[in-house]
């Protein structure tokens, strides 16, 4: 439904993004990953037609922004990391504005101002000045004109900046309602909020998607094989001997108390091992320990969490040259 | 057309909302009268005629008109960058020309209305002087023609700057600028002189209106330097679009 081709933007000499190449299918939500300065914003800025691209092309429902610039505005809804707000103006009537804005007729727009206000939980709010408004309901006021003119393709740059604890939870759940409606992309260096509201990740670093994929898919991508974590009542010395005893083990360390669960942490002797195999070693595992009379409590398989994933991703350049040519093909 | 009526129509309810409006209003109708007081009712004991003094009120009107369209303008793209409201226009199907165009009229309305409420000036004047209606219309559409040529350098300062005070001066500078030209004229050579005499935004060109002569030249002027600047705005605003 959207799709980016060969999207650069330079400032002057200097490479800023790109180029992006990628395709996103109608209701999915799309997080761009990246640390701060990666490309995010600039990409947004793009895709929302705010910046034009040095190169490239973007094409949504088949149709070219450079070609039908309007068409494609009136197609989107962007949240910028600022919301665009006027402080004088009172939520509906900003909302109405925002509608018109992007070629709503009168008709049915007070309508579906209402419906917008209940989505984002403001009908409480709308007679009020958006500069009296706490910055968590301004985020929302953001979204609200963001998705006014049911856009196709709704952009959010770092929705959840700045929010407390209960809006992030609270933001969250708006979002996770939208989708199905609206096509998201979201861009955001908080990596569980990625993780806990996205169907594909885009990993930006340096301008450019180093690889994409599901969460798992990205696992399975930065750590080929098959990792496994044991919790087990017995010598730590022995546990390891034992489990690297087991054919396709390539490594095993100890992991430290806070690995184990919390009804055995009062019992030192048990301990938590984490192993790396080349296939599915679980079976193995048990027969191995039980057969060196150690006490098993868990045998399972460990995910590997996003967090190791990224900072795999942003930390290693030779990592991104050879991710690079995995993520294209991808 | 409508995206033009929606840009004149949120301009306005945010000049009725803020004090600037008001302050503006006040500004120009205290120092208008002022003017109106020492230069046309006051001034030397001989008696003067009424087609002077009403050029003299005029001529303190231009002055006014030029800061207040300064003073409206600086705010109209600068703020919106500094408030990050711009991007909300510039990702909506609406033509950079809509917006310029748009808070362009936005600040005539303004300039019409507080220079509509200046009139009881020179309509005493009419009434007890001998001046004709004529010489009152010509005068006013001198001053708003000047207004809307100053609003516009100022808008294009505004889409030039970030903020709204360095588009205050910008905008300030150049249309000192344009006031100035006549004196450059004076230490030039023909046909030098004539050339910068003609650029000059008040000297000459107002002179005319002042004294009630409407000449085509002076109005085809007027007309330019707006239509050059909101031109200049709107392709500031695009060029925007690369950075």
């Amino acid at each position: 439904m959207i799709e980016v081709r060969e999207l650069s933007k330079y400032y002057g000499e200097t490479k800023a993004v790109g180029p992006l190449d990628f395709t996103i299918e109608k209701g999915q939500v799309i997080g761009l990953l990246g640390l701060n300065g990666a490309g995010k914003t600039t990409t947004l800025r793009m895709l929302s037609s705010e910046l034009l691209p040095t190169s490239g092309r973007m094409l949504v429902d088949g149709i070219d922004l450079a070609e039908e610039p309007d068409q494609i505005r009136s197609k989107i809804g962007y949240l910028p990391d600022r919301p665009p707000l006027y402080g004088e103006m009172r939520v509906r009537e900003f909302l109405e504005f925002a509608g018109r804005l992007r070629g709503m007729p009168a008709l049915g727009l007070m309508k579906r101002v209402n419906e917008v206000l209940a989505l984002t939980s403001l009908v409480a709010h709308g007679d009020a000045r958006i500069d009296t408004l706490s910055h968590g309901f301004r985020q929302r006021v953001g979204i609200a004109q963001a998705i006014v003119h049911t856009p196709a393709l709704l952009l959010l740059d770092e929705p959840i900046n700045g929010l407390d604890p209960v809006q992030i939870v609270e933001m969250r759940e708006l979002i996770r309602s939208l989708r199905g409606e609206h096509t998201i992309v979201l861009s955001s260096h908080i990596l569980s909020e990625i993780s806990e509201t996205c169907d594909r990740l885009l990993v930006l670093v340096d301008g450019r998607i180093v690889t994409e994929g599901t969460e798992e898919e990205l696992a399975e991508r930065m750590t080929p094989g098959f990792d496994v974590r044991v919790v087990a009542r017995g010598d730590a010395a022995a546990i390891l001997e034992q489990v690297e005893k087991v054919d396709g083990v390539r490594a095993a360390r100890r992991l430290d108390g806070k690995a184990v669960a919390s009804e055995y942490r009062a019992d030192p002797a048990v301990v938590a091992v984490h192993v790396t195999a080349d296939r599915d070693v679980r079976e193995a595992l048990c027969k191995a320990l039980v057969g060196g009379d150690i006490g098993v409590l868990e045998v399972m398989r460990a995910e590997p969490e996003l967090e190791s994933i990224f900072l795999q991703l942003a930390g290693s350049a030779n990592d991104l040259e050879a991710l690079d040519g995995e993520g294209n093909e991808s | 057309m409508s995206n033009v009526g929606l840009i004149v129509g949120r301009e306005l309810k945010a000049y009725v909302r803020s004090p600037l409006g008001y302050a503006a209003a006040a500004g120009v109708l205290l120092i208008d009268g002022i003017w109106f007081m020492a230069k046309a009712l006051g001034g030397p004991a001989e008696k003067r005629l009424s087609a002077s003094v009403l050029a003299e009120f005029f001529n303190g009107a231009t002055g006014t008109t030029a800061i207040l369209a300064i003073a409206l303008a600086m705010r109209l793209i600068a703020a919106e960058h500094d408030a990050g409201t711009l991007v909300l226009l510039k990702t909506s199907p609406i033509r950079d020309w809509e917006i310029v165009f748009g808070k362009f009229l936005s600040v005539m309305l303004v300039l019409l209305a507080i220079t509509a409420m200046t009139a009881y000036m020179p309509l005493l004047i009419l009434k007890n002087g001998k001046v004709s209606v004529g010489h009152l219309l010509v005068g006013y559409s001198g001053v708003l023609l000047l207004g809307a040529s100053v609003t516009a350098i100022g808008l294009f300062a505004s889409a030039l700057a970030k903020n709204q005070v360095v588009a205050a001066i910008l905008s300030a500078v150049l249309t000192g600028a344009m006031y100035l030209w006549w004196l450059v004229a004076k230490i030039a050579d023909p046909p030098v002189t004539e050339v910068l005499e003609g650029l000059a935004i008040h000297h000459l060109r107002m002179r005319d209106f002042m004294t009630g002569s409407l000449r085509l030249e002076n109005v085809v002027y007027y007309l330019a330097v707006a239509f050059f600047f909101l031109l200049a705005s709107v392709k500031t605003l695009e060029a925007r679009r690369w950075r």
